[in-house]
This record gives structure tokens, C-alpha cells and sequence, in this order.
């Protein structure tokens, strides 16, 4: 009896042929697989079953192992995963709290988006220890989220984060009424990643072939997205660290880097850039030639700044060893994304998963040694913007060779291919950005499932600050970046 | 009688026009125009003209610290010689009474946090208390020392140290300089021991001593906090400036060393990074060790030879 099956990226998978195992048969068979979940998710299954999908990533070969299990309506708990596998913790909470179907042992089951005020939270003992709690509201102009600390003086002990405040209903909201606006919508700092996952779901549901030119807009979309955040980034820590000179001079980098999208596109964070069928904007050959211009420039400058500061003693000792996450402990909780590559962990669906340009350009994966602390978070980004910047110039360049080509595809069809499964991961600058979208016997789509990496990560931090000063806090904080509307869907 | 006036009139503005310089050099070595000298003047009407809101856990400690902040501050700011090297009130012993006059204001600052019940403001308390008990030993040390050395108990000392110590009094002259200006840095909390240009919390310890603070007692304090650094200032603008200028020339020599030191604060701010929080101290304790510099230096002068 086949207990998996073997897919791809972004991909038609039919759902008849996905195999049903037993939840208990599924928890060893996890266990003895050794790889990382990238999807468990439930699905009403009528008559008040529920069928659970289980996506592994087996990163090394660019396969993904898809199975499911179903739950009978008066089965209402089974043995947690997380018990095995720790990775699975946040993925068990997340479907325990839309199905209530309860994973036994679970080490902490506590909400993911909803009823945060009636949560208790974790509490030490001790005459020493004092709590304190920061947010929802924040001080700064910054989305909302709960930090409970529980602290003996200036040291971390614990930090627990409560999130969902932002909880929209995004997944049901992209059953109803999916669109373009909407999925650019869910999380606004990676509109492209976002936008460019959903629109590979929504064509190969619809069975839509888009034109190379476009494969490659996008594509170089995608860079200039994880340039200018990366260059943001860069300066949110100078200026959480009130280095004042990194503070300017990369946020006035990423200007020119996010002017250029404006360029391209009319929307400095690329709204509106990326669409089902290909891409809206064709840049001009004299946009293309200004864009290669300001990104030597760029690339100038954010070398400059960074060596700089690279050189500064006092910057070094606010970054080095601040916020350390083991290699051990990221794979064990399984980090994601940037993050995860700060550690050690090589992932990056880029070169992962790779689309036939990567060859063709000839991208190539470069890995740093890093050692998971704030430092390894400043250097990691600095690579990526010179490989981004390279990359783009690339695309860029091989773009004029496919001038007469369409930018979208003609002639499209609304009609979704029925009884399907896709599932489409995105590196977006953060990390994989997973959609996954079902459809019924009739073309309806019944299921859309939307993982940011953010909702892997959100542990790290917690994890990154504990033997840390509170007073680094939101230096960790910015280093890694996480969003909370990605988590909070 | 004009020179008192024209003290009481820097005493009370010059302070805004400091702050506003060194905004001006920040934002000089950020590569940006930057706000107007006058900014934190318009800051302080705008805050003057608003209401304030009281939490309800609050006692009265946390209305009256905001007027006896600055009150203290103003009280001590009369000792101090400012231009020309006349203080508006001279009476003796004035540095025992200027040290713990501005203690007075501290310990309410102290206890009007902890007042709030926030558990941030009780952090920002904790750490200002650490700082200030490593910053006051040390001033003390010096200012004993140069007592000493000159045989007097008031601010004139301060100019009396060359003419006592000679060559020896340059050196004590830097050494106490650089105490005091460690102490304008920590007081002042500027970079690197505070930014006064977050807006984090956990990592503030003047500004979240004060988060509850608005309006016009938000402006006394921020006052308050300016005319601080104008007199720590002034202490070492009335060390190096010589005493036999005429009046004018002392205003715009004394005007000139305020708007270096300003300047001086805006570039090392520009320059690095705010410290770790657990290595403040360290940096901190380096005024303890160029204070016992300063007391072995006396030391060598008065018992040496």
C-alpha cells in the first residue's frame, strides 16, 4: 500500500490519489522520515470528519511527500507529533485551533491567533523573577504582538510571544473572493513573494503556461524585493543599535532600490507587479538601463556603510554574540528561511527547488559560516543584497533578449481544474512563503492553506533572547524581522 | 547686576538651543538638513500648550516630581558660575549643595518612575540608580580633590586650579574634563550610554523613567534635563576659560565652549554605537578611575614636591 506520494513544486497533484493512512502509522512513518513539515493542515471531510494533509520537504532532492489521514467525527484527539518531531509544535497548535481535534502531550499547547486574553501564560517561581509585558501596542509605528518576559534583573529568562492580534481570516477570505489585490494584501513586506505564490497556484490550476519573459520579471521582482528589505533591515539594526550613520545612509539605499520597483511597476513595494497569467509592467529597455545604474550604485554604497561598520568596535559588541541560536536548536524547532541560514541550516528554495532559470542564469548557491547571532543576521543580509544585485543584473541583462515576447498570457480560463491539489513555495526574502490551494469535483476551490516563514520563526526569537539583556531585545527583534500579519493570516 | 541677568537668561534658554546643536551636528554627520536649532524651543511651547493625562494608579509623588525636577535643577543651576565665571548666587560650599540638590531631583525622578507601577519604568529607575551611584563617588573624588588642592569650598575653585597647581593643574584640568564629561554623557543620556532617540522601551533609561509624563510636565522635564547638561557644561567651560577677560569677551568665550561641547556630544553620538547595556558600567566606572587620577595627581602636587 502506498503510504506517500512523491510531488513536486507547483504542480497539479490529484487529490484521489493521495493516500489515506492511519494517524498512528503516519506519526512513525514522520518519525522515520527525518524531514521537515512544510504543511499539516486540516480540511472538512463531510459528515463532520476531518482529513489531515502532511507535506515533508525533502530539500536535497526537490521532492515533496504529501499524505493525509482522516478523523472520524467522534475522534477528537491523537498523539502529538511535536513529541517526535519538535518541528511540528507551532503546526499542531495551528490545527488544533481550527479543527479542535487535540494533539495529546503536546508539550504547550496555547493559542496561535485567537483567544489571546484568555491564555495563561508561562510563569516561573522565584522572589527574583519579574515579568514584564510588552504590547500588544508598541511604541514604535509596528504591528501588534504580545512579549511576555519573564526576567531576573536585566537577564531573559523565558520570553513568550502571543500573536494574532492582526487574525483577518485570510484563508477563508481567499476562498470567497481570491485575487491579485487580495494575496498582496496578506502581508505587505513581501507583496511579490506573496502575489507571485498565488498566481503559480491560481496557473496551474488553470492550467496557464506563462511566457519566459515573465517567468524572468518575476523572478528579478523577487530579488529587488529581498535587496530593498535586506537594505531596510540593515538599517533598522543600525538604528535599534543608535548607530545613527548606518541608520541614514541605508534607509536612503533603500529608497533609491524601491524607487527603481516604482519605476518598473508604480508601486514602490510592487503592488499590482506580478498577476495570474504573467506580469502587468514590461520595463523598457531605458528603465532596465537606469535600474542597472542605480543598483552599481547601490551596491557602492551598501558596501561602504557595511565595512564601515564591520570596522566600528562599538557596533561589533552590540552584534556578536547577541541573540545566538544553536545549529542544534534550529533544526530541532525548524527554523525557516534566513533565519535558518544564519544557523547553519542551508534553505533557501531558491536553489532548493529550483526553476530551469537558475541553471540557465547560472545562480549558484553560496554558503557563509555563521554562528546564529544578530551578527550572523547583519552579515547574512549584506551577502544576499551583493548576490541579489548580481542576480538582478543578470535577469536584467537577459531580458532584452526577450523583447518581443508577451509579458501575460492570452486567451485565460477562469475554470479551475477540479479534484486538484497545488502547492507552491516562494522564497521570498524572509523565507518560504508556502500556498496551497484544493479544489472539489466541481472546480470550486474548498481549501487555501498560506504558511509565511514567520510562523516557523516566531520561536526562534523566543529562543535567540533568552540569556540575553532585555535591553537587546528589540535589537534580536529586528535582526530577524518577523512578520506578524504573515503569522496572523 | 546685568552679568546676573544675562546668566539667568542663558541659565534658562541657552539649554534649548544646546539641544537643538546637537541635533543640527547629528543630523550633519547623518547626511540630512536636519530640524532648525530652534526645534526643541517649538517642542517646549507646543508641549506647554498641551493637556496631560495622569494614570490612575499614580500618587501624588508622580505629580509633584515634574515641578520639583525642575525646580531642584534651577535651584542648583543658581550656584554654578555660567558666563563670565559669576554664578547668580554665590554662597559657600556651593558644589556640596549643587551635588545634592540635583540628588534631590533624582531621587524624585527615582521614585516618581517606580510610581507608575509600569514594569518598564521600574527598569528605567533600577538602571538610572546604578549609573548614579557610580557617577556620584566619582564626582565627589574629584571635586574633593580639587577642594583640596585649593583650599576652598565653592565653585571658584574650579578656576583656581591652574594658579595652585601650575603645571601639574593642566593635567588635572584635562583628567577633570574628561570626568566631567562622562558625566554630561551619562546625565545628559546621550549616546553611548542612553539614545534619546529610540522609542524602545526595554532599552530606554532616561526616556522610560518619564514615559507617563505629558504635557506640560513632559516639557518641565525635558527642560530640566537640558539645563542639567548646561551646567555639567559650564563646569568645564569655567575650568579651561580664563578669568581676567573682560565680560563680553567671557559671554562669547563661555557661549563658544557650550556650542563645542554640543557639537563634541553630537559626533561621538554620530560616531558609534550606544554600549551594551551590561558594559554601560564598565564605561561609566571609567570616571572612578580618571577621578583617582585626578586625587593622585593632587596627591603628588600637594605632598610631592
Amino acid at each position: 500500500m502506498v503510504k506517500w506520494i512523491k510531488v513536486k513544486n507547483n504542480t497539479r497533484i490529484d487529490i484521489n490519489k493521495i493516500p489515506i493512512i492511519e494517524i498512528s502509522d503516519m506519526r512513525s512513518e514522520v518519525k522515520a522520515f527525518n524531514l521537515r513539515p512544510i504543511g499539516f493542515f486540516g480540511k472538512e471531510w463531510g459528515f463532520g470528519c476531518v482529513r489531515l494533509f502532511v507535506i515533508l520537504a525533502d530539500d536535497a532532492n526537490a521532492d515533496l511527500y504529501l499524505s493525509s489521514s482522516v478523523f472520524g467525527n467522534d475522534v477528537k484527539s491523537y498523539e502529538s507529533f511535536t513529541q517526535e518531531v519538535p518541528a511540528f509544535h507551532i503546526f499542531e497548535r495551528e490545527f488544533y485551533e481550527q479543527f479542535g481535534i487535540e494533539p495529546l502531550h503536546h508539550p504547550w499547547l496555547k493559542p496561535v491567533r485567537v483567544n489571546q486574553d484568555k491564555y495563561p501564560f508561562f510563569e516561573m517561581e522565584g522572589e527574583e523573577v519579574h515579568q514584564v509585558a510588552v504590547g500588544p501596542i508598541h511604541a514604535g509605528v509596528i504591528e501588534p504582538g504580545h512579549f511576555r518576559f519573564m526576567c531576573n534583573g536585566e537577564t531573559v529568562y523565558h520570553l513568550e510571544i502571543m500573536l494574532g492580534y492582526q487574525h483577518r481570516g485570510v484563508e477563508d477570505m481567499m476562498l470567497k473572493n481570491p485575487s491579485n489585490q487580495l494575496a498582496e494584501s496578506i502581508c505587505g513586506d513581501s507583496v511579490i513573494a506573496y502575489n507571485t505564490a498565488y498566481s503559480q497556484v491560481m496557473e496551474t490550476l488553470k492550467a496557464i503556461n506563462i511566457s519566459r519573459k515573465a517567468q524572468l520579471i518575476r523572478k528579478m521582482a523577487l530579488e529587488m524585493e529581498r535587496i530593498a528589505v535586506h537594505i531596510g533591515d540593515l538599517g533598522a539594526i543600525s538604528g535599534d543599535i543608535a548607530y545613527l550613520m548606518g541608520a541614514s545612509v541605508f534607509g536612503a539605499t533603500r529608497t533609491l532600490v524601491i524607487n527603481t520597483t516604482l519605476e518598473m511597476c508604480g508601486s514602490r513595494l510592487g503592488r499590482g507587479f506580478v498577476t495570474v497569467g504573467g506580469v502587468n509592467y514590461d520595463p523598457s529597455e531605458e528603465v532596465i538601463d537606469r535600474a542597472v545604474e542605480t543598483l552599481n550604485k547601490v551596491r557602492t554604497d551598501v558596501d561602504r556603510m557595511v565595512k564601515t561598520m564591520l570596522k566600528n568596535s562599538t557596533v561589533m559588541s552590540r552584534l556578536e554574540k547577541t541573540g545566538t541560536v544553536s545549529l542544534e536548536k534550529a533544526k530541532d524547532i525548524g527554523l525557516v528561511g534566513m533565519a535558518a541560514r544564519t544557523c547553519g541550516v542551508d534553505l533557501d528554495s531558491r536553489f532548493d527547488f529550483p526553476d530551469k532559470w537558475v541553471e540557465e542564469l547560472g545562480f549558484t548557491r553560496k554558503t557563509m559560516n555563521l554562528k546564529g547571532d544578530v551578527n550572523a543576521r547583519f552579515k547574512l543580509r549584506y551577502k544576499e543584497i551583493k548576490e541579489s544585485i548580481s542576480m538582478v543584473k543578470k535577469i536584467l541583462a537577459k531580458l532584452k533578449e526577450y523583447k518581443n515576447e508577451p509579458i501575460i498570457a492570452e486567451g485565460v480560463n477562469n475554470k479551475l481544474t477540479p479534484d486538484s491539489m497545488v502547492i507552491s513555495i516562494v522564497e521570498g526574502w524572509r523565507g518560504e512563503v508556502v500556498h496551497i490551494a484544493m479544489t472539489d469535483l466541481h472546480g470550486k476551490m474548498t481549501r487555501y492553506k498560506i504558511k509565511d516563514p514567520s510562523f516557523n520563526n516566531w520561536y526562534g526569537l523566543g529562543l535567540a533572547v533568552r540569556n540575553n539583556g532585555i535591553s537587546d531585545f528589540p535589537l534580536c527583534n529586528k535582526s530577524f524581522n518577523l512578520s506578524y500579519c504573515g503569522n496572523d493570516l | 547686576m546685568i552679568m546676573k541677568l544675562i546668566n539667568l537668561i542663558i541659565l534658562l534658554f541657552v539649554p534649548f538651543l544646546m539641544m537643538g546643536l546637537i541635533k543640527k551636528t547629528k543630523s550633519f554627520w547623518g547626511g540630512r538638513k536636519g530640524p532648525s536649532i530652534m526645534q526643541p524651543w517649538f517642542d517646549f511651547v507646543r508641549l506647554m500648550k498641551k493637556d496631560f493625562v495622569i494614570s490612575n494608579t499614580t500618587s501624588a509623588v508622580f505629580k509633584i516630581t515634574p515641578v520639583i525636577t525642575f525646580a531642584s535643577v534651577i535651584f542648583a543651576g543658581l550656584f554654578v558660575p555660567l558666563a563670565s565665571g559669576s554664578a547668580i548666587v554665590n554662597i559657600p560650599v556651593g558644589l556640596i549643595v549643587f551635588a545634592y540638590i540635583l540628588g534631590l531631583g533624582k531621587f524624585f525622578a527615582l521614585i516618581s518612575a517606580m510610581d507608575t507601577g509600569s514594569s518598564f519604568e521600574g527598569m528605567g529607575a533600577s538602571r538610572e540608580a546604578c549609573f548614579t551611584s557610580i557617577v556620584e563617588p566619582a564626582f565627589f573624588m574629584v571635586i574633593g580633590s580639587i577642594m583640596a588642592l585649593t583650599g576652598n569650598c565653592t565653585f571658584d575653585s574650579l578656576g583656581k586650579i591652574l594658579s595652585s597647581a601650575g603645571t601639574y593643574g593642566i593635567l588635572i584640568i584635562v583628567f577633570t574634563a574628561l570626568v566631567l564629561f562622562i558625566m554630561l554623557l551619562t546625565e545628559g543620556s546621550r549616546v553611548p550610554v542612553d539614545d534619546p532617540a529610540t522609542h524602545l522601551e526595554l532599552t530606554m533609561i532616561h526616556e522610560v523613567m518619564i514615559l507617563d509624563n505629558s504635557g506640560s510636565d513632559l516639557a518641565l522635564l525635558t527642560w530640566a534635563n537640558g539645563i542639567k547638561m548646561l551646567l555639567i557644561s559650564s563646569l568645564i567651560a569655567y575650568m579651561v576659560i580664563p578669568s581676567n577677560v573682560s565680560d563680553f569677551v567671557g559671554v562669547l568665550l563661555y557661549l563658544g565652549v557650550i556650542a563645542l561641547l554640543s557639537v563634541i556630544i553630537g559626533t561621538v553620538e554620530s560616531s558609534m554605537a550606544r554600549i551594551r547595556m551590561s558594559h554601560v558600567f564598565e564605561f561609566v566606572f571609567i570616571m572612578s578611575s580618571l577621578a583617582l587620577v585626578v586625587l593622585s595627581l593632587v596627591m603628588a602636587r600637594m605632598f610631592g614636591g
